[in-house]
Parts: structure tokens; sequence; C-alpha cells
């Protein structure tokens, strides 16, 4: 059997003065090569799970296992993020340099690449997601299906292993969404969806699971 | 579209097309040089100077005289309080009012100074986009900190301008209208408080966005100026302008002196 991509056991989170807490002795397994779609209600944890994913939120009991990894400290996590490529539903949380190069240019920067290699990095990807002729543009400037994509470019240069993405479609028009649906079906690593669009999920991935406070299952 | 514009930045002039780190420069030194001047000669002569940049960067002059509009109103508060309290010869009285000679001279060479730096850095820094001028700051060697909290700053502004927007318009369309009343404070206060709560909310999701990036307190800067020929130029002159400026306050007197000696 290959290596898990991504693991969780006995996970439990609660968010500080909830009620209820969101997960509750959750376990979760994706499969190296798998496609797969999040889904449910709104407040069911689909963005927590990300964000617990990423170390952006500690569960409070509960392992997380990542390319078999276990991963519970911020030192561990940093290494995550060099791995792991988080796609956030808000593209002007995620652009924050001046121009289009710059951002594509800063992840790759942080994985200790030179000048030079990082910027040769982010004209191929952006190049990859048809957005030549972008490097010098102002990134507030840009329109929200070119800031999406341009959001996604500054992911991909870093060539994350796994790519998860918290509704990309949000706020889309049908032309960016098929952009992003060719974009996604030409990429070789394995992408985890949260989405509401059910159209979008149908091209995208194979499997889709509903997620509840104890577990993801499929539908 | 946005509200928010930087129309002296949009030229062509052969200020725009300069160095940015030149022009911030001679600007610094400009500022600094006229705001320790005593001598209304030397005010004069920066004031001057501030307008031969100006002709040279070509901006609409309406727009220009709209935002001295705005600092002078300032300086109107100046005239109003310091002719009639600062100690010295008494020109005019009118009942307990009395202006002195010195204080009419010190609102005036005031009015000169701040006019005269004004100018020049509408003339060399307004004509500077901003996100140009962070990192030519970034380039002179300013602390990472300060570059990057002008950037920053500017880069949300945009999204918070959205943000309020968007807020102004929720209240409109349930028939706000602005009043003197308890109501209307109330709705500015929750208005400015929401503002308030979401640019934090923001802040955390741009730094954790910068964290799944692999953020670890640095930053990087691609952009690359470089000196040409009109740099050396503008520098030069510019050069030679702000000497002539400082021989008019240090020399001068010490010129007329010396002849007075004679």
């Amino acid at each position: 059997m290959s290596e898990l991509i991504i693991r969780v056991e006995n996970l439990t989170f609660r968010y500080p003065g909830a009620p209820r807490p969101v997960f509750q002795d959750f376990t979760f397994e994706l499969l190296p090569e798998q496609h797969l779609g999040l889904v449910g209600p709104n407040g069911s944890g689909k963005t927590t799970l990300l964000h617990l994913l990423m170390g952006l939120l500690r569960p409070q009991a509960g392992r997380i296992l990542i390319f078999g990894q276990e991963v519970s400290t911020e030192k561990d996590f940093a290494w995550v993020r060099q791995r792991v490529g988080l796609l956030f539903q808000n593209p002007d949380d995620q652009l924050f340099c001046p121009t289009v190069l710059e951002d594509v240019a800063f992840g790759p920067l942080n994985q200790g690449k030179t000048t030079a290699e990082a910027v040769a990095l982010a004209r191929e990807t952006m190049a990859k997601l048809g957005l030549e002729g972008f490097e010098e543009r102002i990134t507030y400037k840009l329109s929200g299906g070119e800031k999406k994509l341009v959001a996604l470019a500054t992911v991909l240069a870093m060539q994350p292993r796994l790519l998860l993405l918290d509704e990309p479609t949000a706020g889309l028009d049908e032309d960016t969404k098929h952009r992003l649906v060719h974009i996604l079906k030409d990429l070789t690593i394995p992408y985890m969806i949260v989405s509401h669009e059910r159209d979008f999920l149908n091209e995208t991935v194979k499997k889709c699971c509903h997620v509840h406070p104890h577990c993801c299952q499929p539908q | 579209m946005s509200l928010i514009r930087e129309p002296f930045s949009e030229g062509d002039s052969l200020i725009h097309r300069l160095d940015p780190r030149g022009k911030v420069l001679v600007a610094g030194t400009f500022a600094v040089l006229v705001a320790v001047a005593a001598s209304p000669r030397t005010a004069a002569a920066g004031l001057a100077l501030a307008l031969l940049w100006l002709a040279l960067a070509g901006l609409p002059p309406r727009r220009v005289a709209a935002r001295l509009l705005v600092v002078n109103g300032f300086v109107v508060f100046l005239w109003l309080v310091l002719p009639f309290t600062y100690p010295g010869e008494v020109i005019w009285r009118w009942g307990w009012l009395a202006a002195t000679r010195e204080g009419l001279a010190a609102a005036g060479l005031i009015t000169l100074k701040s006019n005269a730096i004004l100018l020049g850095l509408i003339a060399l820094v307004a004509t500077v986009p901003i996100v140009d001028l962070g990192q030519a700051l970034h380039r002179l060697r300013l602390p990472d900190k300060l570059c990057h909290l002008l950037l920053f700053t500017y880069r949300y502004l945009y999204v918070f301008e959205g943000e309020y927007q968007r807020l102004v318009t929720a209240m409109k369309i349930r028939g706000f209208r602005p009043r003197t009343d308890l109501h209307t404070y109330r709705s500015y206060a929750y208005l400015a408080a929401m503002l308030l709560v979401r640019s934090y909310d923001r802040s955390e999701r741009v730094y954790q966005a910068m964290l799944c990036r692999g953020f670890r307190g640095r930053f990087y800067s691609l952009k690359e100026f470089s000196w040409q020929r009109r740099d050396r130029i503008f520098l030069t002159l510019s050069g030679l302008g702000l000497l002539g400026v400082a021989g008019v306050e240090w020399l001068l007197p010490l010129a007329a002196r010396r002849l007075g000696a004679w």
C-alpha cells in the first residue's frame, strides 16, 4: 500500500467560546493521486479542516499526519507549508505585493531560491496559467477573476505536492471558471476542493465527501 | 471603480521619467533646507526653484491649485493668530487687538516656506507612483519595516475603501440619511467600528496566507532602478539649485556684512 497523503486521527477542535466542537473524534484520509471534493453546509467545518491541515489552527486533541509525518509544532507546519499549497477563498487576502511578478516570486524566494530562479519559476507558472504579460500589473488593480488566477499562480509557483482550494469559484464568471477547470485537470498533483458548486466539482473531482463532525462520508 | 487616485503620478514629462530615488533625495534635501531657512529671501528662492520643477513636471495647474488650497486652509489660522500674539512693534490696533510687524513677518515667512515645500513635493514626490516610491525608499536603505508599512497601507487602502463603500451602500439602501441626531452618530460609530474589526480580521488572514507561502519575516523586492543620463543632469542641476538656495540663506548676509564693513 502506498503512503497516505493526509491522515487525521481522532481530531477534536472547538473554536474558543463556541458551544459545540466543529470536529469531535474526527477521522479522515486522503489517498495519493486522489482528487477530492469537500461539501457540506455553511459552518460544517470545511475551511476549518483546511486551516487545521496547514497549522493555521491547532486542534485540542488528535493527530495529523501529512506525507506520513506527524505534524504538531510550528516547525512541523513550516515544513508542511513548503509542500502543501492553500488557495484562500478571497484573493485579496493572498496578494499583498505591489506587482504580480513579485507576488508570484514571493513563495519561491521564501523556499530559499535565488532571485533569478524565483523569477524564472514565477514566469513559467504564469505562462502555464495563461498570465503572460501580467508581470508588472499592480495586484490590487486586477479584476476579481484575474486576482484569483494570480493567487493560484502564487501557490503553484511553490511547486506543491498537494493543493488545497477553498471555494475557488466564489465570485468568478463562467469564463474564468472554465479556465480554472482546465488548469486543475492539467495538474499532476493531488488536490482537495471545498466548494458548493456541483457542476464545478463534477468536472474537477471524481469523488465528493460530506464533512461531518466525526468523519468525511463519501457521497 | 475606486475613488483613490494618484492623478499627479500619471504623466510623461521629463520629471515623471526621472529615477524616483534621485527625486526623493532632492525633494528631501530641499524640504529640510527650506524648513530651516530663516530669511524670506531664501524662502522665495526655494519657491522659485519649486515652481521651476513644477513647470517641468507639466502638472494640471487647477489640480495643483486645489491641493495648495487644502494646505493653505491651515495657514489661514496662522494669519488669524500669529500677528496678534507675536511680541514686537505694533503697527495696527483695534480695541484690545494689536498686530505686530514681527508677527506679520513670521506668518508671511511660514506661508512662503510651506508653499515652497509643498510645491517641491508635488513636483518631485507626487509624480512617483506609490508603489515605485516604496521600492525607491527601500533601495535608498530606509528601514524595511517603514517601506513595507507604506506599501501594505497603500495595498489595503483599496480593500478597506471597497469595504467602506459596501457598508455605506448597505446603510443607504435601508434608507439611512445622515441627520444631526443620536441615531446618525450611533450608525457612524457602528460603521467605524465595523471597519476596524474587519480590518483586523483581514490582517489576520493576510498574515495566515503569508505563512502558508513560507513567510519567515523577510521581504523581497524585484524592482531594479538604473541611473540614466537625464538623472545625472537632473541631480547636478538640482544640486546647483539647492546650493543657490543655501547661498541666499548663509552667504548673502555674510557678503552683505563684509560690504558693510568696507
